[in-house]
């Protein structure tokens, strides 16, 4: 059910970007999904393409890159990627003292457009009617 | 053609809870956002909570549900201020939610407000909602492995609660357990065991609120 809002967020992200460059139309969408957000791939495709109906995004590729959660080990120094559910104790030594990080990023990436000649750049304040159109 | 992006995908979101902020800032109330899994305790937590404030010190609170108003209606009848918001299917409250609910709510006669989260240990943890604190209420009956299961929620926590401490001897509670799972995702957040239904271990925690409020609201004293 919350892929809905975040399917949501990721298209207007994509389409803000793509119209940034004057694209026609969004081929593929790269995300970045942490695996400590919960976030299903085939949900998000699901909802997205209900909601990409009608824009330039209509029928593109989701292509997901998962960012992993890093385990560390106080005890032996170990480190792996983990996903939920967490085991308690290191793979390698049998501690306790474990830490994790990283696995909550939630982010696009980059887009493969057809059309727009402008090398777009999140920092350029480039609006529609500024973006040259092919 | 490749277009680099790399925006996150919640900004839209991430930018309202900002204006919230600041606006929680200007009439100097401090923001909680409470959040836990459906039947956790939140409300008799919050409702204990408003018992045991400090006398001069203001509440409002904030409900979210997917419907109903029940625990708004349980708020109100202690006479505190409060807004429901009903997301209607949505399993979360988002900044955009909670800046609708603002202009029910009288910020500048207020010194802290709680937002309940809708339950859910998933979805709020990924929602800025312009907050200063994040409140994780687990329980015993939930069981001591949530923090394994549902590391995303644990890691931005400020305080972990473990509400109805009167039944862990009943549930065979593993403290140590639920501990380690907290602590691999987040090493110094306080960790409270209490009883809502009690009052066990509320001490803490008011202490912990107070010392919170006063960081931001100077505190009325009533005459």
């Amino acid at each position: 059910m919350h892929e809905l809002p975040a399917t949501q967020g990721m298209l207007d992200v994509a389409l803000e970007a793509a119209r940034d460059v004057g694209a026609l139309r969004i081929r593929e969408i790269h995300l970045v999904v942490g695996e400590l957000t919960s976030i299903v791939d085939d949900s998000v495709q699901f909802y997205f393409d209900i909601l990409a109906r009608g824009t330039i995004a209509a029928g593109a590729r989701l292509v997901f890159r998962r960012e992993p959660a890093t385990l560390h080990c106080h005890g032996c120094g170990h480190r792996e990627g983990v996903v939920p559910p967490l085991q308690p104790t290191c793979p390698a030594c049998g501690a306790l003292e474990l830490e994790v990080t990283g696995g909550r990023a939630f982010r696009v990436d980059f887009l493969d457009v057809d059309g727009g000649d402008v090398e777009g750049c999140p920092g350029e304040a480039t609006t529609p009617a500024e973006a040259s159109t092919p | 053609m490749k277009v680099p992006v790399v925006k996150e995908i919640l900004k839209a979101n991430d930018s309202v809870a900002v204006e919230n902020r600041e606006t929680f800032d200007r009439a100097r109330v401090l923001v909680l956002d409470v959040m836990a899994s459906p039947g956790a305790g939140k409300t008799s937590m919050l409702l204990t909570t408003l018992d045991r404030l400090d006398e001069g010190v203001r509440p409002g609170v904030i409900e979210g549900d997917v419907a109903s108003s029940i625990d708004a209606d349980m708020i109100a009848a202690r006479d505190v201020p409060v807004v429901q918001i009903n997301t209607g299917g949505n399993c979360h409250l988002d900044a955009p939610m909670v800046r609708s609910a603002l202009p029910h709510m009288d910020l500048d006669n207020l010194d802290v407000l709680f937002i309940e989260d809708v339950g859910n240990l998933i979805c709020p943890s990924n929602y800025k909602l312009g907050h200063h604190y994040s409140v994780v209420v687990s329980s015993v009956t939930e069981g001591h492995d949530k923090a394994h299961k549902y590391p995303g929620i644990f890691a931005g926590a400020d305080v972990v609660m473990i509400n109805k401490w009167d039944l862990a001897d009943v549930f065979e509670y593993d403290l140590d357990f639920f501990t380690q799972g907290v602590r691999m995702v987040n090493r110094d957040v306080p960790i409270l065991p209490l009883s809502s239904k009690t009052g066990e271990g509320f001490d803490p925690w008011m202490e912990w609120l107070h010392t919170a409020v006063g960081s931001i609201a100077p505190v009325q004293t009533t005459g």
